[in-house]
């Protein structure tokens, strides 16, 4: 069905960061543009998300080119659902950002380009044609990279050289298998490619162009062995940053592997394999890496790749069990992970440090806001019957009966040690004297209390939807169970795209 | 003129990797440059290369009769020359930036020790 609503969310944020432009260093201004635009972005991605759960897809032909010949954005149950998750999100660090980012960095720009980024992510999550989906990558990693070195600290560029080098190489794959598919089938529309790639005859070229893909998706999604460039960078911007990063950067990488390896290329034994391993391998090095990091931002920075396993993993298993499993870590991870990062910052506003051993004493004297953050740890570590707890199930129940009891093991293995990191935090930060002779720069007592609202409301909205998402988990697990049927019978998409 | 430009594909790859894998800087910039280079350049030969066909429709005709020039590569090539453009020149400030910071080319040296983060 065609219906042009569906971009609305691009352009929404497209036209906040142009009038935005306009306002330039007027940094009231700003921030009142950047909150709304963000929340009609929320409103619209719910009205999304309504129409295509009424069981739709819904597409739109750019310029009124046909498929497969034009450009085509289309939004299925994962797209909208993505685009939800992305809206609530954004939403979230907007608000944050109005008073957790210094004026400075407001002065050149953050909250434009800010926006130019949550344009991407849609664009990146509704468009139907894979070379589209390449610019939009592009639009979102120069929107990065100027948001990861805008304040130009020296650890900052430091952190930026290596995520900079590690994003074009990612891009240069991608662009790379996107020329070889398009020499192999001559079409880059992918429900067209995912009729015409069967029909294939040397089918040994067609897994070398899937590696193309896994490789430079693989970067991007940080997964074992392509991740090292995330720890040492995502611990570099203001927190507010780190909070885009780390629960929206890493998770379109994840959307696309989703996205090319059930439509486009279906995996054989072979890449299923290879994802699995690659999941067993991203889980236990991110949560060992979260282990010994005494400095909160780079714990989190590791427990995203760690949680990034669990959703490869369940890709890799490829049943319909699995990736309901998956696709509904991935929506939990969404929010859980954009919230720990605003917490990272809620820490440092509250105490000028983010080194757990100078830290300590923050249950004693906010008791209301700790309690706020033990939700969301609880809900990271997966405790009944909070967000995390409910995809793990279908994920070991799909590895114990497709007998991959390795990836069981380390499901659980994955787990005690974020508890483990989690409990660690919870008792250096919080519970733990503070050591006396340490100075506490609080910035946050002096604030106004408009001004702490502002900090302390965007974790309590994530942390809401954590609840919901938790409590009210037989209504996710239905949406992921429409995600996970549309993954393994693409035909409802095809048609819905090409009309056959 | 085909075989020209796998073996150009070829060594610009090549060289490509090499540079990369350097611990320069500006050699890791080239090195991601020339990559791109290449993979303009393998995008434009698998558009199979056709010479004085435009793909037009002659006036007579209903649909195309002969083998013509697919022009979807150029387009995409145009638009990932533009693209590259763009990551090239920030990547180009940005080192000078860090170079004007750190005084080294050395990407072993961009490991300042654990700091107050903002």
């Amino acid at each position: 069905m065609i219906d042009n609503q569906i971009i609305s969310t691009v352009l929404i944020h497209l036209f906040t960061a142009l009038l935005q432009l306009v306002f330039w260093r007027k940094t009231v201004t700003q921030r009142i543009l950047s909150v709304s635009g963000a929340l009609t972005g929320h409103i619209f991605a719910l009205i999304l998300f309504n129409k295509v759960s009424g069981g739709t897809i819904l597409t739109m032909n750019a310029a009124n080119w046909e498929a497969p010949f034009g450009i085509v954005f289309v939004a299925d149950m994962l797209s909208s659902t993505m685009v939800l998750l992305t809206s609530v999100a954004a939403l979230a660090v907007s608000i944050f950002s109005a008073t957790g980012v210094g004026r400075a960095r407001m002065l050149y720009g953050y909250f434009p380009i800010f926006h130019f980024l949550v344009m991407g992510l849609n664009g990146a999550f509704l468009t139907g044609d894979i070379f589209n989906l390449y610019v939009w990558f592009e639009v979102v990693i120069i929107a990065s990279f100027v948001l990861l070195t805008l304040g130009g600290r020296k650890a900052q560029l430091e952190g930026a050289v290596k995520y900079m080098a590690m994003n074009i190489l990612a891009s240069t794959f991608f662009l790379t298998g996107i020329g070889l598919l398009y020499g192999i089938t001559g079409t880059l529309n992918m429900a067209d490619l995912s009729l015409k790639i069967p029909q294939v005859e040397n089918q040994s070229i067609v897994n070398l162009t899937a590696m193309f893909f896994l490789i430079g998706f693989g970067i991007k999604a940080a997964v074992f062995p392509l991740y090292f460039w995330l720890p040492s960078s995502y611990h570099t911007p203001p927190s507010a940053v780190a909070a885009t990063f780390g629960g929206l950067l890493t998770k379109v990488g994840i959307y696309a592997l989703f996205r090319v390896f059930t439509l486009v290329f279906v995996p054989d034994e072979f890449v299923k394999t290879l994802f699995l391993v690659m999941g067993i391998l991203t889980v236990l090095t991110g949560a060992f890496g979260a282990v010994i990091k005494n400095n909160v931002r780079r714990m989190f920075s590791y427990l995203i790749v760690c949680h990034i396993g669990f959703i490869i993993g369940g890709l890799g298993l490829y049943t319909k069990v699995a990736l309901l499993g998956a696709v509904f870590y991935l929506i939990h991870d969404m929010i859980v992970k954009t919230n720990l990062f605003l917490i990272a910052g809620l820490i440092r506003q509250l105490r000028g440090t983010m080194n757990m051993s100078k830290l300590g004493g923050l249950y004693a004297h906010y008791p209301k806001i700790s309690l706020l953050i033990a939700v969301v740890l609880f809900s990271l570590a997966g405790i009944p019957p909070l967000s995390g707890f409910w995809p793990k199930i279908y994920l070991i129940e799909a590895a114990f009966f497709g007998n991959h009891y390795g990836f069981v093991v380390t499901i659980i293995i994955g787990s005690f040690v974020t508890l483990y990191a989690i409990a660690k935090l919870w008792s250096e930060v919080f519970w733990k004297n503070a050591s006396a002779d340490l100075v506490v720069v609080d910035n946050f007592k002096p604030l106004k209390p408009f001004k702490k609202l502002l900090l302390v409301l965007p974790i309590g909205i994530l942390g809401a939807a954590t609840l919901y998402i938790g409590l009210n988990a037989e209504m996710v697990i239905q949406v992921a169970d429409r995600i996970s049927t549309e993954m393994l019978d693409t035909r409802p998409y095809i048609r819905a795209v090409l009309g056959k | 003129m085909e075989l020209l430009l796998v073996v150009l594909i070829g060594v610009l790859y090549a060289a490509g990797v090499y540079l990369i894998l350097r611990r320069s800087m500006v050699r890791l910039l080239l090195g991601i440059m020339l990559l791109g280079n290449g993979t303009n350049i393998l995008i434009f030969l698998l558009g199979n290369i056709t010479k004085g066909k435009p793909p037009i429709i002659g006036a007579d005709l209903k649909v195309f009769a002969d083998i013509y020039a697919d022009p979807i590569p150029q387009a995409l090539i145009l638009t990932a020359i533009v693209i590259s453009f763009g990551l090239t020149s920030f990547a180009i400030v940005l080192l000078k930036r860090v170079y004007a910071l750190i005084g080294s080319d050395d990407l072993d040296d961009l490991n300042t020790p654990e700091e107050e983060d903002i």
